[in-house]
């Protein structure tokens, strides 16, 4: 049976190195479970942040070989031959080894304005299933966080990490936007407050994304393309002025009752 | 209702991040990528302005029986024009330069605004950043957010325009079935080139971004917009697709600009299929 070699990152917000381990490979394996061999058989001490083994959790993101992913769902056998990287995520500051501080995520949660349903009686609220399948898709997030990683707006650009709520966020406006009984306008909020200008639509969100989300195209391109609508075409604008039209779109609003 | 701006709670920046301080763990060929488009793209930009201030063999008219003409040079609309290229209603018999600068604005600004290139060519020029999980060239970033970049959301009015010259170059791929001297109609190579190239740019055109807004994309509610609803669902196949449509439409302009040119200087002759 053949080694497996595993560079992983060892160290806290005072410094680190990557940390040599050895052990031999077994078929069928995730890196997950290497760095949990490691830690029983050669590093005890060796923090890693997991939960459900089955990438539903979202917590075992990690950088393998470079490349944002989650340790659970990456197989050993899929990785190229030669020694395996472990590093944490490099876009949120370190606790230790290859645990991150993902706080950043959860201020940014906050600033996204709740779901805003017009004053319904019980029982009102109906919604058609093209409608539901719609904002689908952006539920299917488990929050790994790994498309914040890799976003180099904040990747390499530390600084815009105080007005950029990144790509998830992105697709949490973008599902509040595509709401039928949503009644918030968040265009203007998105634009200016939570950064969707910084974005340059490289795509690095939607290719790490483990559930397979279509952040880009589906979530990121159309609430830019809803920001033009209300910031940026003056064709749009003229026509708001001349129908006396809010940004929001009342028409569809009142088809729903609101 | 628009939404006031939430209070917000100051975000802990962080402090000092893990691994090492390089621009990259990556081992794999992330360089290949983008290395392609600079290549691709950089070969377009030079054929094409070649092809575009060279100013000849852009058409093929009557005297070889054919009624070809090159992507670049259509609507050929000024009175620098060879014989047969250019339209009766609409002529600018003052322009005498190479008439194909005039028209290159429309298709040059659809595909610089375009979402995909925009992607192709902030990895591969601008490095920022060259591929995922590789550090960005630049020490400062500010997105589309200021000038020039913010103009990149004009990209649905080159959509647009870009229609315009979809139905021309149609108009141009339908009158290519006439053989002039040689049968009232007929295909050759040169019908199935313009055809394809006519097709490819809709489908391109059709596959943006833009179009999908516009189209339905931009409705809180499918369910009562039902009709805009099933565009939006035609649209999204295809829009899945665009990278790929962008790079073969990109590459068939030219090749289709090549071929009539290759005709028009006489190098072979357009075989008629019947």
């Amino acid at each position: 049976m053949s080694d497996v070699t595993m560079n992983v990152w060892r160290g806290d917000g005072d410094g680190g190195d990557f940390a040599e381990y050895t052990l031999p490979s077994q078929e069928g394996e995730v890196v997950l479970d290497v760095i949990h061999r490691i830690q029983a058989t050669q590093a005890g001490d060796l923090a890693c942040r997991w939960n459900c083994k089955a990438g539903k959790c979202g917590s075992c993101s990690a950088e393998v070989n470079g490349k944002p992913r989650l340790m659970c769902m990456t197989r050993m056998d899929q990785l190229p031959e030669g020694p395996v990287t472990v590093a944490p995520m490099k876009a949120f500051p370190i606790i230790r080894d290859l645990v991150t501080d993902v706080s950043f995520n959860f201020e940014m949660a906050k600033q996204v304005p709740a779901f805003a349903p017009p004053p319904r009686p019980e029982g009102g609220y109906r919604m058609q299933q093209i409608d539901i399948e719609r904002g689908q898709e952006f539920r299917k997030c488990i929050e790994c966080f790994m498309c914040q990683d890799v976003c180099h707006v904040i990747r390499d650009h530390e600084e815009n990490k105080a007005h950029y709520a990144g790509p998830r966020f992105f697709i949490r406006y973008a599902e509040l936007e595509m709401h039928p009984l949503d009644t918030n306008d968040r265009r203007e909020l998105v634009r200016q407050k939570a950064g969707l200008g910084m974005c340059n639509i490289t795509k690095c969100c939607t290719e790490v994304c483990p559930e397979h989300i279509k952040i880009t195209d589906n979530a990121i391109i159309p609430m830019k393309e809803r920001v033009v609508d209300a910031s940026y075409d003056p064709v749009a604008w003229l026509g708001r002025k001349i129908l006396r039209r809010q940004k929001a779109s009342p028409g569809e609003a009142a088809a729903h009752g609101a | 209702m628009s939404v006031e701006a939430p209070t917000v709670t100051p975000v802990q920046l962080g402090g000092p991040r893990g691994g090492p301080a390089v621009r990259t763990l990556r081992t794999d060929n992330w360089w290949v990528q983008p290395t392609i488009s600079v290549i691709v793209l950089t070969a377009f930009v030079v054929y094409s302005t070649w092809a575009v201030f060279v100013n000849k063999d852009y058409y093929v008219g009557a005297a070889a029986h054919r009624d070809l003409i090159s992507p670049f040079y259509s609507p050929c609309i000024t009175g620098s024009c060879v014989a047969g290229a250019h339209g009766t209603f609409f002529v600018l018999t003052w322009w005498h330069i190479t008439p194909a600068v005039l028209i290159l604005g429309g298709p040059l600004g659809f595909r610089l605004t375009c979402y995909y290139y925009r992607r192709a060519y902030y990895r591969g020029f601008w490095q920022s950043p060259p591929a995922c999980g590789v550090g960005d060239a630049h020490t400062k970033y500010t997105g589309e957010t200021r000038f020039p970049l913010i103009l990149q959301n004009v990209h649905r009015y080159f959509f647009l325009l870009g229609l315009v010259f979809n139905t021309i170059l149609t108009i141009d791929a339908v009158m290519a079935f006439r053989l002039p001297g040689d049968g009232t109609f007929g295909v050759s190579i040169g019908t199935l080139v313009l055809v394809t190239n006519a097709a490819l740019l809709w489908m391109y055109s059709l596959s943006c971004h833009a179009a999908r807004h516009l189209c339905g994309g931009n409705v809180r509610s499918f369910s009562t917009h039902p009709i805009r609803y099933r565009i939006w669902r035609f649209l999204t196949p295809l829009n899945a697709r665009h990278m790929q449509l962008a790079w073969i439409s990109l590459v068939f302009v030219a090749l289709t600009d090549l071929y009539v040119r290759l005709v028009s200087a006489g190098v072979f002759s357009d075989p008629k299929i019947f």
